[in-house]
């Protein structure tokens, strides 16, 4: 958890009065729509297709759970009862008045939250691993560093009107939870030869119409020079990305264009010229922000104490949930826990009013006050007791967040789509809902192991289908809503941009399409145990195009 | 248009000579990049203040040499949403060390000023009357920085570090 202290309550709290200010200057009509509208996109309100939409933003994922019940007033006193967590890690209320935003933002302001930089062509939330700080795989926190570069980019004087809008990622595990290569800028913590900490630098990664993975322009950088390396990099792209066309306008695209050298050479020119001015960090910096991050006060506990084999046996369905959304923590006897957002004939990523001070209190019962959010649109108790896990189990099936589908054919991501979205060409989430309910047998589901759908409604790819196991992208032909299917996308340590298998297939079939690659995978993996992703990867998808189109 | 300097609105005493217009005798000029670079020794030998008015996809490195001589940079803003000048007013202070006059034309409103202010820009051409008249307003609305930049405030990281303590100590509360 990290501690605000006064200077960012007081940031805080002047943009709510600045936007106060904006919003008082719109509704007299003092500013046009237009004038209007690149002031609240800084502020995360868009305008939707039913209403306007504030995005709030959660730095990498984490919250409190006094941030979460505050979330749980807002979706109650200005929303229809519930929000919507997105896959930057961010909440949504899709029902908000424009005369009331600027007091729900000043109830958010009262717990450090605020829709600052969550749309407009600024740098973005920093995000990172939903289990940093947690995870046993990991190097140091990489929420120290995500924070530092967050602080950085706050209302950047420079940084604010860029070609479009900037990514940033950070991560510091073995294994790449935070799908570092897809982002505009991906900072990966490792040690070089010398046991020297510092970062790896990709850049151009993103989705969308242009997919294209992260390059590494630079294999090792002193975390000193984190600051400064990132201020070349927005510099540089500032200055040179393409402003005539919005779907050129992202790094991805400059540094395609230029080719990943020439623009790590026009990056590494301009960083030499200030790496070591007033960016240059020392220790006494990192340990600044590093003693503002919290962490529990853990009790020595056994691993795996026996009460907790006791429960397993006793009961299937709590063994079936430990067995899905239980994962190992680096502090022996405690654990991290993964809370399914992803229920039956629900909405990916939706939770209720209710749910968020059922989950708040539950944190301050069983996780130490903490609360993340995973880019999978699901929440984590990143703190639990093993021995607390049956009791904590029957609380969070009484609320409808323990379907053990984490990671399953069922834990769909999926964006809003044409049931909100503006720019979409298709629904996403009726999609989700019916390939949900065509796997409901949850032994089926368990047989098919870790499989990743992602959902986009439009080619901005907001679902990222591009990096699914199985991504679906719905189109508009002629007036209806058809859907594309990739197989094969991974946004991991060994992210790869998923293969189209053929025409996009009518809405009605999408779930039968699902089933038929289920259907197929499950004759050609060579054992039980070869993962879907990893059978793909081995047999290209000819044999599954075969079989989808083979009666279509 | 307005002019704002120093807070103040203030009357512009140049004159823009644009394209191939004659420039006046002893009199402030402001003249376009292209025509400032091929006379720039004899535009800087005049004996009046010279200007050169800066495209945004122009490298401010081609200034350079004439940085000391010129008396003011005027950098434009065809759109408030195109920041390309942001760059290239960091770049000519913190880089190059200019200390001229650096002005902010074109699509210039009151929801900038303090990020102009931020990068290095001291006057403003501003369009809409009613946002010069809240220039001191506008330009002081936030009184907390994270970031280092042209104006010389400190950063919220250094404040907290000349502060010294313990931050847990100073921190009230947890959110
Ligand atoms: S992918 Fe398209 S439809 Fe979905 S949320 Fe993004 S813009 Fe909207």
């Amino acid at each position: 958890m990290y501690l605000y202290d006064d200077l960012d309550r007081t940031l805080v709290a002047e943009r709510v009065a600045d936007f106060r200010d904006q919003v008082g200057r719109r509704l007299s009509g003092e500013l046009t729509e237009d004038e209007f509208k690149p002031l609240r996109l800084m502020n995360g309100v868009y305008l939707q297709l039913h209403a306007y939409m504030l995005r709030i933003s959660i730095p990498y994922g984490t919250l409190s759970s006094a941030q979460l019940r505050k979330l749980a007033h807002v979706a109650r006193t200005y929303d229809r009862g519930y929000g919507h967590f997105t896959t930057r890690t961010n909440i949504q209320f899709h029902w908000i008045k424009l005369e009331q935003l600027p007091n729900a933002m000043a109830d958010l302001a009262s717990v450090g939250m605020h829709g600052m930089q969550t749309s407009g062509n600024n740098v973005r939330n920093v995000t990172t691993d939903q289990w940093a700080g947690v995870a046993p795989d990991e190097i140091e926190d990489p929420r120290i560093y995500a924070e530092v570069i967050r602080q950085h980019v706050t209302l950047h004087p420079e940084f604010s009107f860029m070609p479009r809008k900037f990514k940033i990622a950070v991560g510091s595990a073995a294994h790449d939870r935070a799908a570092l290569r897809i982002h505009d800028l991906a900072l990966r913590l490792h040690r070089n030869g010398a046991g020297e900490l510092g970062f790896e630098v990709m850049v151009g990664g993103g989705l969308g119409r242009t997919p294209f993975l992260a390059k590494t322009i630079k294999p090792f950088l002193l975390k000193r020079d984190v600051l400064s390396y990132v201020e070349a990099v927005l510099r540089t792209y500032n200055q040179f990305g393409r402003r005539d066309n919005i779907w050129k306008a992202r790094i991805k695209i400059l540094v395609h264009d230029l080719g990943a050298e020439a623009f790590a050479k026009e990056v590494e020119t301009e960083w030499r010229t200030i790496k070591d001015g007033p960016l240059a960090l020392d220790n006494a910096v990192f340990a600044e922000i590093a003693g503002r991050f919290r962490y529990p006060d853990y009790v020595p506990l056994d691993d795996a104490p026996r009460a907790l084999a006791e429960a397993r046996r006793a009961d299937r369905a709590f063994d079936v949930w430990f067995g899905n959304s239980v994962t190992n923590h680096k502090v022996p006897g405690y654990c991290i826990v993964t809370l399914s957002l992803k229920p039956e004939g629900g909405t990916p990523g939706d939770a209720t009013a209710e749910q968020m001070d059922a989950i708040a209190d539950l944190a301050d019962r069983y996780s130490f006050g903490e609360i993340r959010v995973g880019h999978e649109q699901n929440l984590t108790l990143p703190h639990v007791a093993q021995r607390d896990l049956p009791a904590l189990w029957r609380k969070l099936a009484d609320i409808g967040v323990a379907t053990p589908n984490v990671n399953l054919i069922s834990d769909i991501i999926s964006c809003p789509g044409l049931d909100y979205c503006s720019l979409a060409n298709a629904r996403s989430i009726p999609i989700a809902q019916q390939i949900a309910s065509r796997f409901r047998d949850r032994n089926l589901a368990r047989e098919l192991g870790r499989l990743h759908i992602n959902i986009s409604g439009c080619i901005n790819a907001c679902g990222h289908h591009h990096v699914g196991h199985i991504g679906i992208l719905g189109v508009e032909k002629n007036g209806e809503e058809f859907y594309q299917i990739t197989l094969g996308g991974k946004a991991d340590e060994d992210a790869k941009l998923g293969t189209l298998i053929g025409p996009a297939v009518p809405f009605a079939q999408v779930a039968d399409v699902v089933e038929d690659i289920a259907a197929a995978y499950v004759e050609l993996r060579e054992r039980p145990d070869e993962l879907f992703i990893d059978t793909v990867q081995r047999t290209g998808v000819e044999p599954f195009k075969e079989r989808v189109y083979a009666t279509r | 248009m307005p002019l704002v300097k120093s807070g103040q609105i203030v009357e512009d005493r140049y004159v823009r000579a644009l394209d191939d217009a004659p420039i006046p005798d002893g009199a402030p000029v402001i003249v376009q990049a292209a025509r400032f670079l091929a006379d720039a020794a004899e535009l800087v030998a005049r004996d009046a203040p010279i200007g050169v008015l800066w495209p945004n996809d122009r490298r401010v490195a081609e200034l350079a040499p004439w940085l000391d001589e010129l008396a003011l940079v005027a950098l434009h803003f065809p759109k408030f949403k195109d920041g390309r000048a942001y760059s290239q007013a960091r770049l000519l202070r913190e880089h190059y060390g200019y200390r001229g006059e650096l002005r902010a034309t074109g699509d210039v409103l009151r929801d900038q000023f303090q990020f102009l202010l931020r990068a290095g820009f001291d006057s403003f051409e501003v369009r809409k009357p009613a946002d010069a008249l809240v220039f001191a307003a506008a330009a002081a609305r936030y009184s907390v920085f994270y970031q280092p930049s042209a104006d010389g405030r400190p950063p919220a990281l250094r404040r907290r570090l000349q502060h010294g303590g313990s931050p847990a100590v100073r921190t009230r509360e947890a959110v």
